[in-house]
C-alpha cells in the first residue's frame, strides 16, 4: 500500500484534468457551431495524458506574449478536425459528432470520478480500521 | 477547474442564439410592414458570429462567441400594385420588406436547436461539476 496519496490515486486524478479540459475544447467547438470560419478543435487525449503524466510543472506565464516549453502540464497542443464535408461557410463543426464525442467525455469523466471515489473509500476504510 | 470556462463559453452561444431568434422575430413580425418607397421598407436583419479567442498563443482551449454585427439584407424591397392602398406611390405602388418567410423559419428552427444544444453542455458540465464536489462521501 503506498503511504504517496498522489501515487495511491494513480492515474484518474490525471485523466479527470485532462477530460475537464476535452470538454472545455468541445463545449467551444459547440458553441461555435453557427460561427463562420471557426474551425473545430480537439486534443489528442492519449498524447495529453502522458503529458499530464510526465509531471512537468508549467512556467508561469505574466504576459499574453509568454510562451510555454512543448510538452507541460495541460498544454498539450489543440488540433483541427478532419471535416467530414465541407461547408460554404468555412466552419467544420459537424455538431452530432461534437454532441457524440461531448457524451463519451462525459461518461469517461464518470468513470475517472468513479474509480477516484472507490479509491478514497479504500484510503478511509484503511485509515478507519473498521 | 476547466469545466467552470464551459459556463462561459455555453453562456456566450446561448446569448448570441437569443440575438439571432431575436433577429429571426423582429424579421418576421415586420414581414408584412409596408412602406411608400423602397428606401423606407423594413430591411431584413441577420447577425454575424464571430469565435472570441482568449489568446494569440492558441494554446488556450475555450473559444466563446459574439456577436460581431447585424447586417441588413441588400436584397431589393417587393412591389407591389395596389393603387388603392393609402401608401401608395405615383405610380400605384407600394413596397413590402424583403424578408423571406420561409428562410426566416429554418434560421429559427437551427437558432432554437443550438440554443438547446447549449443547455445540454451547460446541464451535463454541471451534472459533471456536483458529483466531482461530492467525491469522496
Amino acid at each position: 500500500m503506498p503511504i504517496n496519496i498522489d501515487s495511491a490515486l494513480g492515474i484518474h486524478a490525471k485523466a479527470l484534468a485532462v477530460h475537464g479540459r476535452r470538454a472545455e475544447v468541445l463545449a467551444s467547438n459547440l458553441a461555435n457551431a453557427d460561427t463562420p470560419n471557426y474551425k473545430a478543435r480537439d486534443i489528442d487525449f492519449k498524447a495529453a495524458l502522458q503529458q499530464a503524466q510526465s509531471g512537468h510543472v508549467p512556467l508561469k506565464a505574466t504576459h499574453a506574449g509568454h510562451i510555454q516549453p512543448a510538452g507541460t502540464g495541460l498544454s498539450s497542443p489543440l488540433l483541427y478536425r478532419v471535416p467530414q464535408q465541407p461547408s460554404l461557410d468555412g466552419n467544420t463543426v459537424d455538431t452530432h459528432v461534437e454532441q457524440a464525442e461531448f457524451a463519451r467525455n462525459a461518461v469517461n469523466y464518470q468513470a475517472s470520478l468513479t474509480f477516484l471515489g472507490g479509491k478514497l473509500k479504500t484510503l478511509l476504510s484503511a485509515i478507519r480500521g473498521e | 477547474m476547466s469545466l467552470f470556462k464551459v459556463f462561459d463559453v455555453a453562456g456566450s452561444a446561448m446569448s448570441a442564439q437569443s440575438v439571432r431568434l431575436n433577429t429571426t422575430a423582429s424579421n418576421l413580425a415586420n414581414a408584412e410592414s409596408v412602406s411608400g418607397s423602397p428606401e423606407e421598407a423594413y430591411r431584413a436583419r441577420h447577425p454575424v458570429f464571430a469565435a472570441v479567442m482568449n489568446s494569440l498563443r492558441g494554446t488556450e482551449s475555450a473559444a466563446s462567441v459574439r456577436v460581431a454585427g447585424i447586417v441588413e439584407s441588400q436584397a431589393p424591397a417587393q412591389a407591389r400594385y395596389a393603387p388603392d392602398h393609402p401608401m401608395a406611390d405615383a405610380n400605384g405602388y407600394i413596397y413590402l420588406p424583403n424578408v423571406n418567410v420561409v428562410e426566416e423559419m429554418a434560421n429559427m428552427i437551427s437558432a432554437s436547436r443550438s440554443y438547446q444544444n447549449s443547455v445540454e453542455v451547460m446541464n451535463t458540465s454541471k451534472q459533471l461539476m456536483l458529483r466531482t464536489l461530492m467525491l469522496g462521501q
